[in-house]
């Protein structure tokens, strides 16, 4: 009867207990068992225990990050739904994809949320690397983290690209064939060169890319396997990598004088009544900065609940984005992919028009030249700025708003006047129409503008003194640019890439 | 003992002998790994294109349009036929693959505005190379067009 009784009472405790040995540490009541809720999991603790109060201030990162995480999770969860009627052959994926526009339960619904999970998340990562570089975030310690972010950056780029050809239409067909015939630019060189029957890196990129010349089954196929295996792979470990590292870093870069400003709280107690024994031995043997040792964690909050919930916010904030550009657009289907009509115009995803507009004047240049001299660019920030003034801080660093502002001005006035040129008189070959290859691939408005913000940048280093400044008027200008291609492949392109104000002065057929 | 000493437990001596051996497994290892990824880069190359054949064979119409420009349905190419004899001029255009359409100077490519002659030469826009033409064998009306051999151009059969 004893033994029984003992049994039933378990029974009865199962659940309580399966919850218990979960958390490990009961609930997250007490500064012990929210740190211990915090280290005890293995994904909350890519986190800190604690997190300093400054990284807390919505102004401090603009929810950006987390943003992008959340868009990706989204992007995720609905991509594995349509992964259960997706049929990745050519005729079968464009039959499958109406199929799961017109036929599926919710099937509307779950690719609309795909698409623009997949837009936000290009919006969010975009302008978290911008917030992430006018706060002056990438500095020491944080150099790598920003190459981390860049490799996400890329990757994200990727996914959306590879994402594109799946519905087999006329704009995924003919998206990425451009797409892969930029991949076979570098032949615009090689062959202005004569060289391209012993050297031909161009041929054998788009051969990789497409498994064959031509558009067609195992360009599906190999897409297919890039979206929904190896770019997410990817892009998971250079997360982890990156959310780590943060940690690593000790939390977000904040200014040197950021306890003074943020002033006293009642939310902060000093944590260590005793000399911490235990916690830091081990940071005793890593060099460098490890974070307090020997002090106890000034001006620091438990991550749970402050970060927590604040990521929370931010997670809700972005799914309701997503689901009301869900319900209220359609993600675009067009006729079966016709490999003898091309869509005229046929138009890449929106952010991918900028290079289209590049691509207009040279290919190489404009696809992989200029894109690799802007990656380049990118990614030596953080190891040409070596300076200390203004990190953490929203435009920190000689110069500040003001210069940010006047870049806004030249990086937008050289854009728009190169283009506005360009598209009133035409460009060399208009004027020459035997100009070599070479000369057209070297100068161009792309290289042209490129050259312009690069001098503009030298200026600002010179005349300020610091490295700081130029890259704070050079990637403004990088943005201006972005911004106002874009705008232009986007809205005032019409049939055979000619310019019109206004879709309605199209020409009929 | 002594020389040992100078050096922390945290800090040792950068590298001591026996390390020898074990930078050596190291080195191998890593080649090992680096000459496996050689084989596996090599297998995405596909060998043999999984393409449609590129020649095909074609009944010319007994009037072609005075430009030329006949387009034999389902392929990317332009047959035209003057007094020298016939020629067959590829449609896709040499910027980024688009297929251009005929006008009445030439063709013009709807993606990024290249425009070619009758024969093909570029005469504005982006792109790089002009048109190629293509190896057209047979005579009179019935004609073989390999898409995947291009001549000269002028070369009329
Ligand atoms: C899928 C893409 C990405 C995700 C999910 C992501 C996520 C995050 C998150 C959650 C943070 C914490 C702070 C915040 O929310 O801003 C962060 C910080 C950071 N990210 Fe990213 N990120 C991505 C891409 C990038 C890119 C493209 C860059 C730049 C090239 C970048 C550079 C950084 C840097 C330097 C920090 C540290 C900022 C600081 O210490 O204040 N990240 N990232
Ligand atoms: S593909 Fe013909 S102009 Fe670009």
């Amino acid at each position: 009867m004893n033994a029984l009784q003992e049994f039933c009472e378990n029974l009865w405790a199962a659940p309580r207990r399966i919850l218990d040995t979960a958390l490990r540490s009961g609930a997250p009541k007490t500064d012990r068992t929210r740190s211990t809720f915090v280290f005890g999991n293995v994904f909350l603790h890519l986190h800190a225990v604690r997190t300093h109060r400054w990284s807390l201030r919505w102004t401090t990162t603009l929810g950006l990050g987390i943003a992008s995480a959340a868009a990706t999770l989204i992007a995720v969860v609905s991509g594995v739904l349509l992964m259960f009627y997706y049929k990745p052959y050519p005729e079968a994926a464009y039959q499958s994809i109406k199929d799961i526009h017109f036929v599926v339960p919710t099937g509307r619904f779950i690719r609309n949320i795909h698409r623009w999970s997949a837009n936000v998340m290009v919006v969010t990562v975009i302008a978290h690397m911008a917030r992430a570089f006018y706060t002056a975030s990438y500095r020491k310690p944080r150099e790598f983290n920003w190459l981390i972010g860049m490799g996400l950056l890329v990757t994200t780029l990727g996914l959306s690209f590879t994402g594109y050809l799946l519905p087999w239409d006329q704009l995924a067909y003919w998206a990425i064939t451009i797409g892969a015939n930029i991949a076979q630019s570098p032949r615009e060189v090689t062959d202005a060169l004569g060289a391209t029957d012993y050297f031909d890196p161009g041929g054998l990129q788009k051969l990789l890319l497409l498994g064959s010349d031509t558009v067609g089954a195992e360009a599906l196929i190999r897409f297919y396997l890039f979206h929904v295996m190896l770019l997410p792979m990817v892009l998971a470990a250079l997360m982890s990598v990156h959310f780590w590292r943060i940690r690593k870093d000790g939390g977000l870069s904040r200014p040197a004088d950021a306890d003074e400003r943020l002033g006293p709280s009642k939310d902060v107690y000093p944590v260590f009544t005793d000399t911490p024994a235990k916690t830091y031995q081990l940071a005793a043997i890593v060099r460098g900065r490890t974070p307090a040792v020997g002090k106890g964690p000034e001006n620091t909050v438990p991550s749970m609940p402050h970060l927590f919930y604040a990521e929370l916010a931010v997670t809700m904030l972005t799914l309701f984005v997503c689901l009301a550009l869900a319900i209220a657009f359609d993600a675009p289907l067009k006729e079966l992919a016709n490999p003898n009509i091309p869509e005229n115009p046929a138009k890449a995803p929106w952010y991918f028009l900028g290079l289209q507009e590049l691509v207009a004047f040279t290919a190489f240049m404009g696809g992989i030249g200029i894109p690799a001299i802007v990656l380049i660019g990118l990614g030596l920030i953080p190891y040409l700025d070596r300076e200390k003034a203004g990190s953490g801080e929203w435009f920190g660093g000689p110069g500040g708003w003001p210069l940010v502002q006047r870049s806004l001005a030249i990086g937008l006035a050289s854009a728009l006047i190169v283009e506005s040129l360009v598209i009133r008189y035409g460009w060399i070959r208009e004027w020459f129409p035997s100009t070599p290859q070479l000369v057209v691939t070297l100068i161009n408005p792309g290289t042209l503008l490129t050259a312009i913000y690069a001098a503009y940048s030298l200026w600002l280093v010179q005349r300020y003194q610091s490295s700081r400044a130029g890259a704070l008027g050079l990637f403004t200008c990088f943005l201006c640019g972005f911004v106002v291609l874009t705008v232009i492949g986007t809205y005032f392109r019409g049939p055979n890439w000619v310019f019109y104000w206004s879709p309605s002065d199209w020409p009929k057929h | 003992m002594n020389s040992e000493t100078k050096h922390s437990r945290l800090e040792p001596e950068l590298m001591p002998r026996r390390d020898v051996l074990g930078m050596a497994s190291l080195w191998a290892a890593g080649s090992a790994f680096m000459f496996a990824l050689f084989g596996i880069a090599r297998l995405p190359k596909a060998a043999v294109l999984a393409s449609p054949s590129k020649k095909f064979r074609v009944t010319l119409p007994e009037t072609l349009p005075a430009s030329g420009a006949f387009v034999p349905p389902g392929r990317n190419v332009s047959i035209s036929r003057d007094s020298e004899g016939v020629h067959a001029v590829s449609l896709v255009c040499t910027h980024l693959g688009c297929i251009v359409n005929t006008s009445s100077d030439g063709f013009e490519c709807p993606c990024h505005g290249s425009r070619f002659d009758r024969n093909g030469a570029v005469t504005r826009g982006p792109a790089p190379q002009p048109l190629p033409w293509l190896k057209v064998t047979g005579s009179g009306n019935e004609v073989v067009v390999d898409e995947g051999a291009t001549v000269p151009s002028g070369t009329k059969v």
